[in-house]
């Protein structure tokens, strides 16, 4: 009975609540290739959004422009009721920078800076200073098990361990949505599971969404719900979803 | 022999326990989902006696069978170990009904992609709440779901490999339709 009225709790919240960040029938095409064809996505502030489908379907690239990295040749993309595609590529970066977390499956980090500087730098851009952006850059690595890392550069660290310095760098300036392109990719089962726990329980803690690119069903099971891209677009269901 | 028996047999192993206390043993490290009945247990244990795999070690006064304390025999020691050597027989899922269903819609000019996308969703449901449940979970919990979600994944993989060949199956199933 009680987890009855929890779920239409939890449904009708979901029905109610505006999305934060909205695409709507984007096209997108490199050259000759397309790559997106009529894409529509909804993030809700707070939702676990799996974005799934066969590789080179387009996931990267609806990422890419939700998150304001590419511009699509049509289409929209809104973010707190802001058409983002307009905005100029200045304001689109300094959007990504206090707005929006990265993790990709590598080649994030920065090779030359140490772990600490890596995590520290999201907060640097936005003008904080060096102390207080590497103090909050150490409890953001203790927070995800690496804080022995700290020192270290990128290429010292283990796979694991790297991808826990990317979310670590990804959350620590308080973004409202994370990106995450196949963030476990690159690591066995073990590891991709105890970096999808800390990853989510970091997000549940700071209110950020999460949009994951995965193919594997059993990361995308760490979601609240999926949307699936075939050829580039989306099922009708996303659209006004 | 059946998975239960063999297990109550070899729960024996660790020393002579009342039919209650292996009902308790069992539910708590293999029961999860399905306790067993008082009724199994008695049935199994009655199978195992019939047998020689077992022995009544102790009868307390009553004489019932839920009075009755059981010890495993040198033959139970010796079955609990060939069990345990026999490796079990893979399954391969050569009858599956998400196959079947996926080619009578071709054939009868469904939408395949509509059954599998169900198919999908239905599953990553199942698969959340294995999750859920493996985070809150213990150790044993956790290596259950995770036996669980493995085998989920398996289809969904399947799945999405068929879906990538809907066009490719339609055109087998109907070589006169234009593909
Ligand atoms: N920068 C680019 N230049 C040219 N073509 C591109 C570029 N990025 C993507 N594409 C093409 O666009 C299509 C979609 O690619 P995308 O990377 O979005 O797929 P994906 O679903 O992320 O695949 P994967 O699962 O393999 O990562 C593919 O055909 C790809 O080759
Ligand atoms: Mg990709």
């Amino acid at each position: 009975m009680t987890a009855t009225l929890t779920d239409h709790a939890t449904d009708s919240r979901r029905e109610e609540t505006p999305a934060l960040l909205e695409a709507v029938d984007l096209h997108k095409a490199f050259g000759p290739t397309p790559a997106l064809n009529g894409a529509s996505i909804r993030v809700r502030a707070g939702e676990v959004l799996a974005v799934m489908g066969p590789s080179g379907s387009g996931k990267s690239t609806l990422l890419h422009c939700l998150a304001g990295i590419l511009v699509p040749d049509s289409g929209q993309v809104r973010y707190n009721d802001r058409d983002i595609s307009s905005l100029s590529e200045a304001g689109r970066s300094a959007l990504r920078r206090s707005d929006f977390g990265f993790v990709f499956q590598f080649g994030q980090l920065v090779p030359e800076l140490t772990c600490l500087e890596n995590v520290a730098l999201p907060l640097r851009l936005t003008g904080v200073r060096r102390r207080a952006a590497e103090h909050s850059a150490r409890e953001w690595l203790e927070r995800l098990e690496v804080a022995d890392v700290a020192g270290m550069r990128p290429g010292e660290t283990s796979g694991g361990q790297g991808q826990r310095v990317a979310v670590a760098r990804a959350l620590v300036a308080g973004p409202r949505v994370v990106f995450a392109d196949e963030p476990t990719g690159a690591l066995d089962s073990l590891n991709g599971e105890r970096v999808m726990e800390l990853l989510l329980a970091a997000a549940q803690d700071t209110g950020a969404a999460i949009v994951l690119v995965t193919h594997e069903p059993r990361v995308a099971a760490y979601s609240d719900r999926e949307v699936v891209v075939r050829d580039g677009r989306t099922r009708d269901s996303e659209l006004g979803a | 022999m059946a998975i239960v028996g063999h297990t109550l047999l070899a729960l024996l192993e660790g020393g002579p326990r009342h039919g209650y206390d292996l009902k308790r043993a069992y539910d708590e490290r293999f029961g999860h989902d399905r306790p067993l009945h008082y009724g199994q247990v008695y049935s199994t244990l009655s199978r195992l006696l019939k047998n020689g795999l077992v022995e009544v070690d102790g009868l307390e006064a009553g004489g019932g069978p839920e009075r009755k304390r059981y010890a495993i025999t040198d033959a139970g020691i010796t079955d609990v170990a060939a069990w345990l050597d026999t490796p079990e027989k893979p399954e391969p899922y050569l009858q599956n009904t998400l196959y079947t269903k996926v080619v009578l819609a071709l054939m009868t000019g469904r939408s395949a992609a509509d059954v599998l996308d169900a198919q999908r969703s239905e599953h990553l449901r199942m698969m959340r709440e294995l999750t859920r449940r493996k985070a809150g979970g213990d150790l044993a919990d956790q290596l259950i779901c995770d036996h669980a979600l493995f085998h989920l994944e398996a289809d969904l993989r399947w799945l999405e490999l068929t879906a990538a060949r809907l066009d490719q199956l339609a055109a087998e199933i109907d070589p006169g339709k234009p593909s």
